[in-house]
């Protein structure tokens, strides 16, 4: 178990990368922490995959270093690194038995009988397997395989960290819930350092200590679950987390108070300073009100009831902008737009701008 | 609702019956009528019932051709299968040397079956052949025109030549689906290379080496043109594999109710083989299930 250290990383898949849309990854430092339970967020093709390869030593990086404690393992293979990986689909070895493919990783490592034995039996009672140890692989369904090849993934006691590929994909929505609240129970006993790769929010969500967001090559931010939700770094985190994702109005800011495009001052609660390039601001539909009254102007165009709250589809200035609406409170006659008090962020070029502390 | 009951339809598949009759129906009743009647040409025919299935059962001549078959095939088999599969473990998995490769490997499948036994019989000629001539040369004893030996040892390599491509193909063909995750798995797992063959490449290779296996048998089994073009079935009868007696006897003595018995005979034996053949592989695929 060690803290893995990101050094001006970068990775390309071209020979001579010359722009930055070369990379697949743009340079970044990170720590990640000894014993942390981290979840890789973003869509499709942000270099989420190429980064956990590049941990898990199956990807050379063409820029930077790796450091596992104060070891420098660029250059190491997969196996010298001593992780696990568990991988999208799932790999077993359809020949062996569940048993044998559990404890192949023991065995390959030359650990003795009777320990492999309790190991084996221990991870097979976590994955709920017990019944199946004696059948061969193949002819599983592609849960079970799954849940053999996370088995396989958790069943060295002694690696240095655990990397998941989006590995609940091909599982039952009921399962999944199941077996990532498993491998969060495993996390506190063990207290393996894990990296979970994922696209999906709530899985993140629910899964990860510090969940970080990628986007386009680079980590956008590094965050708990809160901070995500309360001061995306990024307007695609704020877009990205949560459902409905966050609302952007285009503004100019200077100090404590911002003018939309229509005209509207809004009172920020802290001092922003004058930012320049494109400035928005970022409202998480949560925070935003519906009120009779003072407030800004919108045109609802429809109204969700997802249950436990309605998500109002609204516009303002022909921008589309979405409301949550706690359960049981009505929607006003003639609504009014007004945003609950220190919850907006203010963005320059998608970039946060922090308040000046002090200044609220 | 009711259903509408309309049997023109079956005036579609019309079509389909009569080429199939001609093809195979028509041609396999009559080798079945020369099985069981004895003639002498011009259409006259004498019922002769089971004699010559019974002459060709107990006759030694065949027995010998059968043994000599299955000696091949076994032999061609235990070469060529695990040599495809080595070569397709060795090829080159992507860019410009594995489509050369994957050229080169298809060549001597594109060849006509008397053209390689052409190249093979000229190949093999102490007096002109490079094979041949460079043997003597090293002064070894190499004739296959006189020695059985020689004549087997060109035969079997002809055919290694010839076919290994075939299984190589599939076999490459079958490595290429694996996803790159499994290798990928096994490095994490710190598997050996062998077990990497033994628990990945081989399971994922047994659909398509079923099917190379069961084209070798049946292809080896039914071999012909080559080995008659090469050694012409000698010397002596040394390399008289089924087909070629069987041509002998059909045409060379133009004993056609024989021949015919014969045929249909190999042609059941062919068929129960390649059955067997796939039930077993097939069931080793399914016993997976406990």
């Amino acid at each position: 178990m060690v803290q893995i250290t990101l050094r001006n990383l970068a990775h390309s898949y071209r020979a001579n990368p010359q722009t930055e849309a070369d990379y697949a990854l743009k340079q970044m430092d990170h720590v990640w922490q000894d014993g942390g339970a981290y979840a890789l967020l973003g869509a499709s093709g942000c270099g989420k995959t190429t980064l956990l390869n590049i941990i898990s030593g199956l990807i050379k990086p063409s820029h930077g270093r790796v450091l596992f404690g104060d070891t420098d393992v660029t250059q190491a293979d997969t196996a010298a690194r001593n992780i696990a990986q568990v991988f999208q689909f799932p790999v077993v070895y359809d020949t062996m038995t569940v048993r044998d493919n559990l404890a192949f990783p023991l065995r390959n490592r030359g650990k003795d009988a009777a320990y492999v034995k309790a190991r084996v039996d221990q991870i097979a009672a976590m994955i709920g397997m017990e019944a199946m140890l004696a059948r061969k692989a193949r002819g599983l369904t592609a849960d079970a395989k799954q849940k053999i090849s996370l088995g396989r993934g958790m069943v060295r006691e002694d690696v240095n960290a655990i990397l998941f590929d989006e590995p609940l994909t091909v599982i039952d929505p009921q399962m999944k819930w199941e077996l990532r609240t498993q491998l969060k129970s495993l996390h506190r006993d063990f207290g393996h350092t894990m990296i979970y790769v994922t696209h999906d929010q709530i899985e993140a969500l629910t899964f990860a200590d510090k969940v970080v967001v990628m986007h386009e090559g680079r980590v956008v931010q590094m965050g708990t679950p809160e901070e995500l939700f309360e001061a995306p770094a990024h307007t695609f985190v704020g877009y990205f987390i949560g459902s409905p994702g966050m609302n952007f109005l285009d503004a100019t800011v200077s100090g404590r108070s911002a003018r939309l495009a229509g005209g509207h001052e809004i009172d920020l609660g802290a001092d922003h300073g004058a930012p320049s390039g494109r400035v928005q601001l970022g409202v998480r539909p949560e925070y935003a009100l519906l009120a009779d009254g003072e407030g800004l102007d919108l045109s609802i165009r429809r109204v969700e009831d997802v249950g436990r709250h309605r998500i109002v589809r609204a516009e303002i200035d022909a921008r589309p902008f979405d409301i949550v609406i706690p359960e049981g409170v009505e929607i006003p006659a003639q609504p009014r737009l007004t945003f609950a008090p220190g919850k907006i962020n203010v963005y320059a070029d998608d970039w946060r701008v922090a308040p000046n502390a002090g200044a609220a | 609702m009711d259903k509408i009951q309309n049997n023109r339809a079956w005036f579609l598949v019309l079509p389909v019956l009569v080429i199939v009759a001609f093809s195979a129906v028509i041609p396999l009743m009559t080798v079945v009528n020369y099985s069981v009647n004895d003639t002498f040409g011009s259409n006259d025919f004498f019922w002769a019932g089971l004699e010559w299935f019974q002459d060709a059962v107990t006759s030694d001549r065949i027995h010998e051709a059968l043994g000599r078959q299955v000696l091949f095939s076994g032999i061609i088999l235990a070469i060529e299968v695990p040599l495809g599969i080595f070569i397709a473990l060795n090829m080159p998995r992507q860019g410009f040397w594995s489509s050369l490769c994957l050229v080169l490997m298809a060549l001597p499948l594109l060849i006509p079956f008397n053209v390689v036994g052409t190249i093979w019989q000229i190949f093999g000629r102490v007096d002109i052949g490079l094979l041949g001539h460079t043997l003597a040369a090293l002064g070894i004893d190499y004739n296959y025109v006189s020695d059985p030996l020689a004549a087997w040892i060109t035969v079997v390599v002809m055919d290694v030549w010839h076919w290994t491509s075939l299984v190589a193909l599939l076999c490459y063909a079958g490595l290429q689906s694996i996803p790159g995750a499994f290798y990928q798995a096994a490095k994490i797992d710190q598997a050996s290379r062998w077990s990497v063959f033994r628990f990945i490449e081989l399971p994922k290779m047994r659909g398509v080496l079923l099917i190379a296996v069961l084209l070798r048998f049946m292809d080896s089994f039914m071999i012909y043109t080559e080995p008659f073009v090469v050694t012409g079935g000698g010397p002596g009868n040394s390399t008289t594999f089924l087909s070629i007696d069987l041509v002998k006897q059909a045409i060379g003595q133009f004993d056609l109710g024989p021949a015919a018995a014969f045929s249909i005979m190999y042609f059941l034996v062919i068929l129960l083989i390649s059955w067997v053949f796939y039930t077993v592989m097939t069931n080793l695929d399914r016993d997976g299930g406990n």
